[in-house]
């Protein structure tokens, strides 16, 4: 067991170091000038004493290899700057972070009640209309642009409600900063659910159908297995089959995808933060690589890729707990 | 037979029974196929777009005139869909949007394929260090969140329509590199290769003409799927404003576009959001379809 661990936190420092150096070659193979973008902004020409100025305090002037070494060192230590605003990553990460696994939670609550309960309601009632709309609309939920479904919401909620009078719940003004402060880090007040709701449920859209249809297709499995089938010959009521025996069997791949998805609901939320103004690390990331600032970048998506393995190593982990059949690392 | 979901399998039990002597494969796969309703709605779909595509620009009026007298107006009998803020017609830019996407959607596909199975197929079949090489590569780049993968990309290869194709290409070759190579790993031990490698068969000739087409079902449902995960990151590219670059028409651009029109004119979101969904759901659809069709299993 502390051997698989090991051996995967290894496998995790590799792709780490994988993905910073795929980064970072395509960042430094720019054809603009980074020293000119820092002190010129957009479409400024800036004094070549500036860009002088930045060249050397950034150290953009030594060699490719010197400076690789030097921004993975601020990487590990998130010792670096942004190239733009001088704000200390160490800060960045802090400040971001905590509004990143926020969102993802819960995004990951909704994905789990509407998905669960869609599909468990889809299995049971199978081919009614239920089951039919499920299948249709999980290709639909697939299909529609993170960005086109946040405006949808946002135009409902934002603008129709105002203009038609609705039920003062129903109205969500456009977001601005999430408050601090929330109790126990993650239960938002009235202010701070409103502001989340909204991304929250655009965020979990896709990962909802993608349970929904998982869920109904092992429920589907397990209905058919000889120990259900047991439990009904016992004379068990049809919901006691369903909670005791059907749904338990059931749920095990459903948790390991949920506990997969929740690196990707806080590494991949890029769109929906970006258009929601969600102050987390995905819409830091999204705008520090349109201005070519690379330690942000840089940091940010290392933060992101590793919390992503960690991630999936609790999932492994947990995994064979649950599941006395699978012996980890065994097979090598 | 009451396990089986419906749509995954339709009717398998008629197909053996009718299952004659003399019908290929791809017929095989057709009957089940059209027996899909939801696939054939989504074929439908595809054919519908690829149609507006190619009529539609001989029917709707130049999207890059732009009327001095009218802005923002709701959808009216000269201008089914509106006219947007600069003047233009909603209609003729969601066209020729279409178009593009479809273009690029399927360009970059293609381009995606042919890359994914030159690596899968030699690293599956060489294995060694060139195996262990890309396949790391590939770990690596789909552990990196897309849009900052595609971001520095496309920040290396510039802006436009061949800019925005190549990044599509070079971010998307990994599932189908995978794909391919699980696929050679199998069939290199299989008996037919063995038969031709004792026939002194030339490795090349194996590779292509001997296990590729054996491997080449899981990647037609790849390239089907693929084409809609193209118009989509396409759309998300261009609504960041590193996309596709004016005067081109571009839906993601579109929407971005509206977002300070929202309280006064919807219609402005709506037809171009509808118009990446339809063609997105008519892709997915297909793909969906062509799984249970060829039997694939979990891609």
């Amino acid at each position: 067991m502390t051997s698989f661990v090991l051996r995967r936190l290894v496998s995790l420092a590799f792709t780490l170091l994988g993905g910073f150096t795929v980064l970072f070659v395509l960042f430094f193979a720019l054809p603009s000038d980074p020293a000119e973008v820092i002190a010129g902004g957009n479409g400024k020409n800036p004094p070549q004493s500036v860009i002088d100025n930045v060249t050397r305090k950034y150290h953009l002037d030594e060699s490719i290899p010197k400076q690789y070494v030097r921004r993975l060192w601020e990487t590990m230590t998130l010792s670096g700057e942004s190239f733009r605003t001088r704000e200390p990553l160490s800060d960045t990460v802090a400040d971001r972070l905590p509004n990143s696994l926020r969102l993802a939670i819960w995004a990951m609550a909704i994905e789990v009640t509407v998905g669960v309960g869609t599909g468990v309601l889809s299995a049971r009632r199978r081919n009614s209309l239920v089951d039919t709309a499920s299948t249709l609309g999980t290709a639909i939920v697939s299909a529609i642009p993170v960005f086109v479904l946040a405006y949808l919401l946002r135009q409902v909620t934002g603008v129709y409600a105002f203009q038609h009078q609705w039920p003062e719940w129903a109205r969500l003004p456009v977001l601005s900063e999430a408050d601090r402060g929330w109790y126990l880090g993650i239960i938002p007040n009235l202010d701070q659910l409103e502001q989340i709701i909204q991304p929250a449920l655009v965020l979990a859209s896709v990962s909802t159908v993608v349970v929904a249809r998982l869920t109904r297709t092992t429920m589907l499995e397990a209905a058919g297995s000889d120990h259900v089938r047991t439990a009904r010959a016992k004379g068990l009521k049809e919901r006691q089959v369903l909670s005791r025996h059907t749904l338990r069997n059931a749920l095990i791949p459903v948790v390991t995808f949920v506990g997969i998805d929740f690196g990707t609901l806080v590494g991949f939320a890029i769109l929906t933060e970006t258009v929601f103004g969600w102050p987390g690390l995905g819409s830091r990331v999204a705008r520090a690589a349109g201005q070519s600032d690379l330690p942000v970048v840089l940091t940010l998506s290392m933060v992101v890729m590793a919390l992503y393995g960690i991630a999936n190593l609790i999932v492994d982990v947990s995994y064979a707990k649950l599941d006395p059949r699978i012996r980890l690392g065994g097979a090598r | 037979m009451t396990l089986l979901d419906p749509h995954s399998v339709p009717s398998a039990d008629q197909s053996l029974l009718e299952a004659g002597p003399g019908r290929s494969l791809a017929q095989d796969a057709w009957r089940r196929f059209r027996r899909n309703r939801l696939a054939m709605f989504g074929l439908v779909l595809v054919a519908f777009l690829v149609i507006v595509a190619l009529v539609g620009p001989f029917v709707v009026q130049d999207p890059t005139k732009f009327s001095k007298t009218v802005f923002k107006e709701p959808p009216t009998n000269q201008h089914l869909f509106g006219v947007d803020h600069r003047g233009a017609d909603v209609l003729a830019n969601v066209v020729y949007g279409i178009r593009l996407s479809l273009f690029i959607g399927i360009m970059a596909t293609v381009l995606e394929t042919v890359i994914g199975i030159l690596i899968g197929a030699v690293a599956g079949w060489f294995g060694g260090f060139f195996d262990t090489v890309s396949m790391r590569l590939v770990d690596v780049m789909l552990g990196i969140p897309y849009i900052i993968l595609a971001y520095a990309f496309i920040t290396v290869l510039g802006r436009g329509v061949l800019a925005v194709i190549l990044t599509l290409a070079l971010t998307a070759w990994l599932q189908t590199a995978r794909t391919v190579r699980a696929g050679f790993l199998q069939a290199k031990e299989l008996e037919y290769v063995e038969a031709a490698k004792a026939l002194g068969v030339g490795q090349w000739r194996i590779m292509w003409r001997h296990i590729l087409p054996n491997v080449f079902q899981p990647v037609i449902v790849l390239v089907a799927v693929g084409v809609g995960s193209a118009i989509l990151a396409e759309a998300a590219l261009s609504f960041l404003g590193v996309g596709i670059q004016p005067p081109e028409p571009s839906l993601g651009r579109m929407i971005a576009d509206s977002q300070s029109h929202f309280a006064t004119a919807p219609y402005l979101l709506i037809f171009p959001g509808l118009a990446i969904i339809i063609t997105v759901l008519g892709f997915l659809l297909v793909g969906d379809g062509l799984r249970d069709a060829l039997d694939v299993k979990d891609t």
